[in-house]
């Protein structure tokens, strides 16, 4: 901004070194309170009477080194699984979305069936899919003995595809009706309105609702440990098991929330600067 | 003898239990410019969205041409590219710049080239002094330019008939003029129009005919010039009364 280097009114000049004082008070009190409260919870919970044995079980620094390798092989198992299921999901939701658009008698069982598929999906708890797809489906034996990792990822983007189109639903919804108005009107016909029009507004608006199921999908891949894969929660579970010491599960917890974070953070700076733009740089 | 542009015979609409259009029969020709006065709810802009298929009528017939649009045989889409509309709150695409606004139904619907789709357009922005918005997304525009672009949108098919519906009831007072000289110009190259409009003045000015509608039916209509300045019927003195004082 070139507006430092004018001549600036004295009461400009006032109101600057104000907020800059301000400004400086803030971070102060902020950081001071900081401290106070971490040192109080500290001393709070290395005061407990058990605070010994829960240190040597949970966060024994020895355990969590020799832990390490395995929960780290188990965690990119859990990343592989995260990449596919995420985009099956995308796909079978936009596709489960769109199908729920469709008008037209012609239509009606596809229609039914997404609706039917929806309401089932959201209502089993993903353990149970697990199970049932995990363990059941390959007893069909349609398709060739697949692993226990590849029927779990089918299973997550089974239950996850069942919430992410419900969310593109209420995306599509929330587009203006007179934005299809125009569309037609300009002679494009249902299928171009959709696709060209409203789908590409309607995944702007629930961007940040999609990221924050990816975030929830995210440390639910850890539930295929169930099917025997060994991922981080399993590799987990053996050394734990191996050396009577919990501190492995710390340690796949702090992995994956470390892997969360980036996630986390972005969907928050997507949604505040969605907000920022909405607002056109007010103040409040 | 080639047939009007647009012809409505008896045409009836409502909702519910409101009769909206009461059998409206009107006849557009080639180059005509028709005003639809009348006041909220005399059924100016149910008129409109009748004609452009967006509402199914009840009784009568709709003929485009020698096409009867109001059959449900009639392919919808088609009908629809053969007529351009402007919308009162202009409707633009919010997540497409300009060019691709004024393009897309040349692309997608007449299947133009890109490349041949996007010189109409730029000629076209241009002649409304908005070519240097070509690439810019709608909401950087004020409220008069989006709804230039709107309008060039709607005529980027080359429409036989163009509809606009208030297309300056959104506008700021010193935004109208702009849009309203781009109508102007329109019917001078002999653009066959529709419009539903508060703007008594403009009507005058630029209409052959206006058409007053009270309650549905059209109650008087005429020359621009003589039924605004010496209505016959006391409905539209009464109208016009309130809206020149």
């Amino acid at each position: 901004m070139p507006a430092s280097r004018e001549t600036v009114s004295d009461v400009e000049l006032g109101r600057r070194a104000y907020r800059r004082k301000q400004n400086a008070r803030s971070v102060l009190i902020s950081f001071v309170s900081t401290i106070v409260f971490a040192v109080i919870v500290w001393i709070t919970i290395i005061n407990t009477p058990g605070w010994n044995r829960v240190q040597r079980s949970f966060f024994d620094l020895e355990t969590a080194i020799a832990a390490w390798p395995r929960v780290i092989a188990g965690l990119w198992i859990n990343v592989q699984v995260l990449f596919f299921a995420v985009i099956g999901v995308l796909v079978l939701s936009v596709l489960l979305a769109t199908i729920r658009t469709l008008r037209g008698p012609i239509w009606f069982p596809l229609r039914a069936l997404a609706a039917a598929y929806t309401d089932l999906f959201r209502g089993l708890p993903l353990i149970i899919v697990l199970f049932l797809v995990g363990f059941g489906l390959p007893g069909l034996e349609l398709f060739p003995r697949n692993s226990a990792q590849f029927w779990g990822t089918i299973a997550l983007i089974l239950t996850y595809s069942a919430y992410v189109s419900e969310v593109f639903r209420a995306g599509i919804e929330a587009v203006h009706p007179s934005q299809r108005l125009a569309a037609r009107s300009l002679g494009l016909n249902h299928g171009q309105s959709m696709r060209i029009v409203v789908l590409p507004q309607a995944v702007r608006k629930v961007t940040p609702a999609l990221m924050n199921d990816f975030v929830a999908m995210q440390k639910d891949v850890g539930l295929i440990s169930v099917l025997g894969v060994v991922d981080a929660v399993r590799a987990a579970q053996i050394e734990t098991a191996a050396n009577f010491n919990f501190t492995p599960y710390v340690v796949a917890g702090l992995l994956f929330v470390l892997l969360a974070l980036p996630m986390i953070r972005l969907t928050d700076w997507y949604t505040a600067r969605l907000r920022a733009r909405e607002q056109m740089g007010s103040l409040v | 003898m080639t047939p009007p542009v647009l012809r409505l015979d008896g045409v009836r609409k409502r909702f519910g239990d409101t009769e909206v259009l009461g059998g409206v029969d009107l006849t557009v020709a080639e180059h005509d410019v028709v005003a639809l006065i009348g006041a909220s709810g005399s059924g100016k802009s149910t008129l409109l969205r009748c004609v452009n298929l967006l509402e199914r009528i009840d009784d009568g017939q709709i003929w485009l041409r020698d096409t009867d649009i109001s059959d449900p045989r009639v392919h919808a889409d088609r009908v629809r590219a053969r007529i351009g509309t402007v919308f009162q709150q202009f409707n633009l695409f919010p997540h497409i710049r300009v060019i691709d606004n004024v393009t897309l139904a040349s692309r997608r619907v007449l299947r133009i080239p890109r490349a041949t789709a996007e010189a109409t357009a730029l000629e076209l922005l241009d002649r409304v002094g908005l070519a240097g918005k070509a690439r810019e997304y709608p909401d950087r525009l004020s409220g008069g330019q989006q709804q230039r672009v709107a309008i060039v949108r709607a005529i980027a098919t080359n429409p036989e008939l163009l509809l606009l519906d208030e297309i300056t009831s959104a506008l700021d007072p010193e935004l109208v003029v702009e849009v309203l000289d781009l109508v102007r110009d329109l019917k001078n190259e002999g653009t066959t129009i529709v419009m539903a409009t508060h703007e008594m003045a403009f009507a005058r000015d630029v209409a052959d005919r206006v058409v007053f509608l009270d309650g549905g039916v059209i109650v008087e209509e005429g020359p621009a010039a003589q039924l605004l300045r010496e209505p016959r019927e006391d409905r539209t003195r009464a109208f016009l009364a309130r809206f020149l004082t």
